[in-house]
């Protein structure tokens, strides 16, 4: 063949963006890394089909998962996207903090190339594929069902924001294996981005994994805000829904307004990459401070999208577990919108240095501050929420009392930073990265494993193991403590953030203290997969199909565990706030129904797939200037929209005799289980049926 | 609740097909949250507009490339569009022939691809005029704002295309006609942001 096509097909890939080659040409330990990490991702990939293959499972997982519309199974894909996320970009930190431990005065092991990929995927793929999939997962599973509804509004719009999520997550993947990754940090700031100074495929893959992920998380806010505003059931007016529902309905409609930002400011990014155009360049009249504040103008909502959630969850936890009602929910319901709408007036504050006028950086820190105020407001209501309750110290509890200390030391941290004038002292350095890493582990990871433990056993019937819950909270405390405590006091020694190597050794023994509680932080993880084998492995013991392990107090506690694929047989009518709560008080709520009913759900469908695996194989295309590819894709994923619209058979029913069938069989399993107190609940005997107290 | 009540902002189906009318409340109000995020991308090209619009760098500038006639017609197809769209709705809602259903949708859409062809041909003499988008950020951001109203124009037109196929192969359904209001609200959001670009855009090109 003439060897003139090969670019044409090929774009710019050549035999040297293969890691392998580059560490055979050059076995350096940062090389080997970059090609251990390649080969991980590949043996990982084939033993993942091998596997699958093996047990026979393809269809299974086929129609039973990939294709499905149950907002159930797509809550429980986001989750298990953002852990494998998760162990990803942990091992990075990691290494980023024994490289920094080891290049006191000397090279290190990893190049300061490889170590700008690092600190560049670690916070992209923390923000992008681990916090957002979590949060995402958690209330595409949790929010319907404490609402009452039998699916989302849109199910297929659901899939396919699941699907561009996952594709976008595959990207990075791949960016392990061809080419290399951006050396412009999480937030890609141009004009070190920019052809001039990155004309690699970094940055590119950088642009197209952001941009799917952030169509994704709208389309996603879109889905939600419309669930929560036109489905909730009879009765459940807005001040009476679960304090979860409002900060999933708070960060939808942030989805909705801060994403689109993010998309302006990677596109424009690209324009200028692909196209010549001068946004951000040095000249012809790029302006490098436009993208800042586009950038932003996303990145601040972002955090409050990322911890919204996470307050829900403590409010849900904090009022089961101290057995009382959630104190201050109206407060706590005006401190939530309060937060989501001061987080669009803050952005500057992350620019402070960049030369605005003095008067508009006071603007701006003021707002920070105020924003202090509504969560302060929370704070205080989950405290009081405990106060003189019956408080039992399960692992949720425990990630809610540790969140609540630790993240008012981030908070106090914050309001030093809202501070203009001092933020230009510590700006850009490792106690910027202390403070941030302060306020999102507690505030978000933190809350997101408080809601793992506390809706797992609702999800699949079975709870989680109580000792390996406890060891692995032992160690995100700790490892958390031990890795950044030391930052603050290296950031107010000067250490800029994102350094490869340090010459001061008097740092020695921060770095090392920091180093110790980053392998603390991934023994929590370790002792988090354990606890995920040892639960499966011993789930006849933990068993919990009635439903209501921990005395819950929303309508989620009031179906089978797991839910029947249409959430409620009969669509419930509430009459208070903690409806469940007090109907196993007052009434009988697991008396059935007068009679069952037909239920329509919506059948799968392969478009979610289809848009999620084109879309990535068209960002690929665009990344390595393939043209064909990336026209191929833009035009499949157009033609398999409108293809599906043309769809008429797209709901199934399930007959009342099935549905009859099923609820009977759960209600005779009510019937036989023994209710149980409190005290033995994280014991075997707790068969998810709980003893109504008053 | 009653037939008659607004399920949603905007032409309501209303008694004329209740089950429909019932369906329409979540469907078309995801739609109307979708085109709010939508404006929120045109805003903040708006606003990056603005920032650079003193950015020509010794390059054309706006009064020297812009032409205020072609863009008044422009307007004037739009604007038309919008009320040949209006019709259609109309003829939906009192299930007037599906011949006269399918005669608007075709007036707009050959509206819309006279706007575009008009559109394409403006870029063209201004590319003639070394007015290009790799000339300096002003011009970049110019090429931004108004192409992208132009791929939504043209993104209305397939959609167009495939709701009159819809009408011929299904009938006015349930689906169907959800998806014609939804077309609707599309329609008139790209007439109001025209209306926007040529307000920020073309009038005020005219005084620099």
């Amino acid at each position: 063949m003439n060897p003139d096509v090969w670019p044409a097909v090929l774009g710019r890939f050549q035999w040297h963006s293969l890691p392998f080659v580059r560490a055979w040409e050059n076995p350096t330990a940062s090389e080997l890394i970059g090609a251990g990490a390649a080969l991980i991702v590949i043996v990982g990939a084939v033993l993942a089909i091998a596997l699958i293959s093996w047990l026979g499972k393809w269809r299974y997982l086929w129609s039973e998962w990939l294709t499905s519309l149950d907002h159930k199974k797509i809550g429980i894909m986001y989750i298990a996207l953002a852990l494998v996320m998760l162990s990803r970009a942990l091992i990075e930190a990691v290494l980023m903090r024994m490289q920094q431990a080891s290049a006191i005065n000397s090279a290190g092991f990893i190049a300061p190339d490889h170590f700008a990929q690092l600190f560049s995927t670690h916070g992209s793929i923390m923000i992008f594929f681990m916090a957002m999939p979590f949060l995402t997962g958690a209330i595409n599973f949790v929010m319907p069902l404490q609402i009452g509804v039998r699916d989302v509004a849109f199910p297929l719009l659901n899939s396919i924001s699941l699907w561009l999520t996952g594709g976008a997550a595959g990207l990075m993947m791949v960016s392990l294996v061809v080419g290399r990754f951006s050396t412009g940090g999480w937030t890609g700031y141009p004009p070190y981005t920019e052809l001039a100074f990155s004309p690699g495929v970094g940055v590119d893959y950088w642009i197209w994994a952001v941009s799917l992920g952030s169509v994704g998380s709208t389309l996603t806010g879109l889905n939600f805000a419309v669930t929560i505003y036109k489905m909730r059931c009879p009765g459940m007016t807005l001040m009476r829904m679960p304090m979860f529902v409002w900060t999933a309905l708070c960060t939808s409609i942030m989805m909705v307004f801060a994403m689109p930002p993010l998309t302006v400011a990677t596109a424009l990014l690209a324009l200028d990459r692909y196209l010549g155009f001068h946004f951000f360049t040095n000249d012809l009249g790029g302006n490098m401070m436009n993208y800042a504040n586009l950038f932003w103008l996303f990145g601040h909502p972002e955090v409050y999208i990322l911890i919204l959630p996470a307050f829900g969850v403590y409010s849900e936890v904090v009022s089961t577990f101290s057995t009382k009602r959630l104190c201050g929910y109206t407060s706590l319901v005006l401190a939530t919108m309060a937060i989501a709408i001061l987080s669009f007036t803050v952005w500057v504050h992350h620019f402070f240095t960049m030369g605005q006028s003095p008067n508009i950086n006071a603007v701006f820190g003021i707002a920070t501050m105020a924003i202090g105020v509504p969560t302060g407001v929370k704070i205080y209501d989950w405290i009081w929420t405990m106060f003189r309750g019956e408080v039992r110290f399960t692992v949720p509890m425990l990630y809610s009392l540790a969140f609540m200390i630790t993240f008012m030391l981030g908070g106090l941290s914050g309001i030093i930073l809202a501070f203009p004038p001092l933020d230009y002292l510590v700006h850009n350095t490792l106690f910027l990265v202390a403070h941030f890493h302060n306020v999102i582990i507690p505030g978000v990871l933190y809350g997101l494993l408080a809601g793992y433990h506390y809706w797992f056993p609702k999800a699949f019937g079975f709870r989680l193991s109580e000792k390996w819950g406890r060891v692995s909270f032992a160690c995100w405390l700790v490892g958390f403590y031990l890795a950044f405590m030391p930052l603050y006091v290296l950031g107010f020694a000067g250490v800029s953030r994102r350094t490869q190597g340090m010459f001061d050794p008097a740092f020695r023994p921060w770095l090392y203290i920091a180093g110790a509680g980053a392998l603390i932080l991934l023994a929590a993880l370790g002792a988090l997969l354990v606890q995920l084998w040892v639960s499966v492995r011993d789930r006849d013991d933990n068993r919990v199909a009635t439903g209501d392990p921990w005395d819950g107090r929303g309508l989620e506690w009031s179906v089978s565990a797991p839910p029947p694929e249409y959430n409620f047989a009969v669509i419930p009518h509430v009459a208070s706030r903690d409806a469940f709560y007090g109907e196993k008080r007052d009434g009988d709520p697991y008396a059935p129904p007068a009679r069952y009913e037909d239920i329509e759900l919506p059948k799968n469908s392969r478009t979610g797939p289809v848009i999620g695996i084109v879309g990535a194989a068209a960002a690929f295309g665009l990344v390595w200037h393939m043209w064909w590819l990336a026209t191929l894709g833009v035009v499949t994923i157009v033609a398999t929209v409108i293809a599906r619209s043309f769809v008429r058979d797209v709901r199934r029913t399930i007959p009342a005799a099935e549905v009859e069938r099923v609820e009977r069989s759960w209600l005779h399993a009510v019937a036989e289980a023994k209710a149980i107190p409190r005290e033995i609940e994280t014991t075997s005997a707790n068969q998810g049926l709980a003893e109504a107290s008053a | 609740m009653s037939a008659s009540e607004m399920r949603h902002p905007g032409l309501n189906l209303g008694g004329a097909d209740e089950r429909t009318h019932e369906q329409a409340g979540g469907a078309v109000f995801g739609f109307w949250v979708f085109l709010m995020s939508d404006a929120v991308l045109f805003a903040l090209l708006f606003a990056t507009y603005g920032a650079m619009l003193p950015a020509t760098v010794g390059g054309p500038t706006p009064a020297s490339v812009y032409k205020i006639l072609p863009a008044f017609f422009e307007t004037l197809i739009l604007l038309s569009s919008s009320f040949t769209f209006g019709m259609a709705s109309v003829a939906l809602k009192h299930k007037a022939s599906r011949t006269q259903l399918l005669g608007w949708m075709g007036v707009t859409l050959g509206l819309g691809l006279a706007f575009l062809g008009m559109e394409l041909h403006d870029f063209a003499i201004m590319f003639g005029n070394g007015a290009y988008p790799t000339r300096s950020g002003y011009l970049s951001s110019f090429f931004a704002l108004v192409p992208l109203h132009g791929l939504h124009v043209f993104l209305g037109c397939i959609w167009i295309v495939v709701m009159m196929v819809q009408l011929l192969t299904f009938g006015p359904d349930a689906r169907v006609r959800i998806n014609i209001l939804r077309l609707g609200l599309f329609w008139h959001f790209l007439d109001i942001v025209w209306i926007a670009i040529f307000s920020v855009v073309y009038l005020q090109g005219l005084i620099r």
